[in-house]
This record gives C-alpha cells, structure tokens and sequence, in this order.
C-alpha cells in the first residue's frame, strides 16, 4: 500500500468475522506476593506505595483482610511463551495508510481485586467499530473488549480499550 | 484500617489531592520492568523521533493510567473502591514532564446500596496541558455505617 492509493474502508473480512467472538484464552500463573510488591513499588516510585499492597500483617486489619493488588496489576506480564516482534518493534506503527496506529485510551470496570495466589482468566473480544474520516485520513476506531475472572469465577475487571488505526 | 474520606464528606464540584510525578526513564524503566513493557519507543530517543516525536522517546500512556488510580487511592484509602476508570490519551508524556492527576466530583449517588461518587479526571504537564482526559467512579464508606 502506497500513500496515493485511496483506502475504501479499513475493516476487514477477518474483523468482520472475529466481532463479538470470544477468543485469546489466557490462564496466568498464581499472583505471588512479591509480583505486587515490585508492581507497588515501580508504580508509585519515588513514593512507598500503599500498605495493603505488601504488608500482610497491616492487610490483614483491613476490610479486605489480606493483601490485594493493585487496580492496574498485570498478572500476565512475563509469559514464558510470546509472540515475537520483529526487533521488539510495536505493533500498529507501520507508516503508510491504514497501518498506522495509536492507544486510544481504555475504560475499566473493577470487580472483586486480586490477591495473592488468585490465578486469572482472561478472554478478549472485538467488540465494535467506528470508520469516519478525521484530520488524520480515514480513521477506525475499535473497541476491544477483555474480561478477566479468577479461579472462583468472579469478575476482576472489564477493559474496554480503543484502537485508533488510520 | 486507613478510612481517608467519608461519602458524606464529599460534595459536588470537590477536587481530589492534587498527585504529582516528574516522569524520566527511572519511571519508566521501572513500569516497563514490571509490566514487562519494553518497547524502543519508550526507551530510545532515535526511536522516538522516528516515530515522529521531535523530543525522542516518551512515556507509555498505561503509566499515566496507572497514576490516575494511584491518585484516586491515595485519596480514598484502603476502605474504599474504585469501580471506574477510564481515559483517552490525547497527548504525549514526555521525558522531564511533571505530570499531575486531577480528578473533580461530578456527581454522587447510591447505586445498589453503594455510595458512588463519579469524577472527572486528568493527567495535566507542567504547561498545564491537558493530557488524558478521562473519568472514575469511586465507592466510599458512610459514617452511617
């Protein structure tokens, strides 16, 4: 694709197809005690991050009775098993029509939090889209929708996460 | 137990703290390494450029995000939930920046027995930019409870 040839519309066939489906099943590993306590610490850097996330025997005197995690842990960080990217190269950064792209920006509902020894379930889905022309060319707006569960079932966190493509 | 603000004690138009970083690559590293987040635009000034921007590499907007919830638990403490939260990015972290969270009551109610309290939050650079508008919903203790 070259940038004088004019794109119609940026959905594709595949995008038709995967909307609304289910798919991206990930189990994480447990939730050890030291992830949220590095997670705390390079999050809320210089500052000491809050008790709850770290200090068992303060956690304990809390309503949640134990150590939870924070809002925005992520317990898949770090799989052993990943896609590779072509010298670490982001996704969606490409330089012609089409294949450029950006963060959007997300929305995310939080269930019960994690905690300690939690193994999450996460699935993902797409779930809609928006083509219109902006300042940028045509632009596709997608929403991607992601659902994270723990063992007992329970929901953790709803993400609804915007991908700009233009 | 740390019970920081109360439901009653909240009243529309009402700020949270104001929540601070200057933001550089110890902060970013740091999240890259937990997040498991290494992308050369946040951690080359070649690669940043080439990706158009001028000043070099620059800050990940989940870090922003993460601070915006940093800034709302700071306030509330441990007894209190975030329900919500959500941004968009509209511009660019970037290396030096001082970035502070903003967040400001919209609006409170009840929703199934729990006190809500919805705010609109930002993340504004020293220029005092905007740079993710976004919003929250937060649920506090009564002191009837």
């Amino acid at each position: 694709m070259t940038s004088e040839q004019k794109l119609e519309t940026l959905v594709t066939p595949e995008m038709e197809a995967r909307k609304g489906v289910w798919e991206n099943v990930r189990v994480s590993p447990p939730i050890a005690e030291s992830d949220l306590r590095k997670w705390g610490i390079a999050s809320y850097w210089p500052d000491t991050p809050p008790r709850v996330f770290w200090d068992a025997e303060y956690a304990k005197g809390t309503r949640w009775g134990g150590i939870i995690a924070p809002n925005d842990f992520n317990p898949f960080a770090w799989p052993i098993d990943r896609p590779r990217t072509a010298g670490g190269a982001p996704q969606g950064m490409g330089s012609t029509p089409g294949t450029r792209g950006m963060n959007g920006g997300q929305v995310e509902t939080f269930g019960v939090p994690m905690r300690p020894g939690d193994v999450i379930t996460s699935r993902t889905r797409l779930k809609e889209w928006n083509e219109r022309t902006t300042r940028l060319g045509l632009t596709l707006f997608t929403e991607t929708e992601m659902e994270w569960r723990n063992q007992k079932d329970e929901v953790v966190k709803v993400r609804i996460s915007t991908g700009i493509r233009y | 137990m740390a019970v920081n603000v109360y439901f009653e004690d909240v009243n529309m138009g009402d700020e949270s703290p104001p929540w601070s970083r200057q933001t550089d690559f110890m902060n970013w590293n740091r999240y890259a390494a937990v997040n498991d987040e290494f992308v050369y635009i946040h951690m080359d000034d070649e690669s940043g450029r080439k990706a158009l921007n001028e000043a070099g590499a620059f800050g990940m907007g989940n870090l922003r995000y993460t601070y915006m919830l940093n800034a709302l638990r700071d306030w509330i403490g441990d007894e209190a939930e975030i329900r919500e939260c959500g941004l968009q990015y509209r511009a660019i972290n970037q290396k030096n920046d001082i970035l502070t969270v903003t967040g400001k009551v919209t609006k409170k109610e009840v929703v199934d027995g729990e006190n809500r309290v919805f705010l609109e939050m930002n993340v504004v650079n020293q220029k005092g930019d905007p740079t993710c508008p976004g919003h929250a919903v937060i649920a506090l203790p009564s002191r009837g409870k």
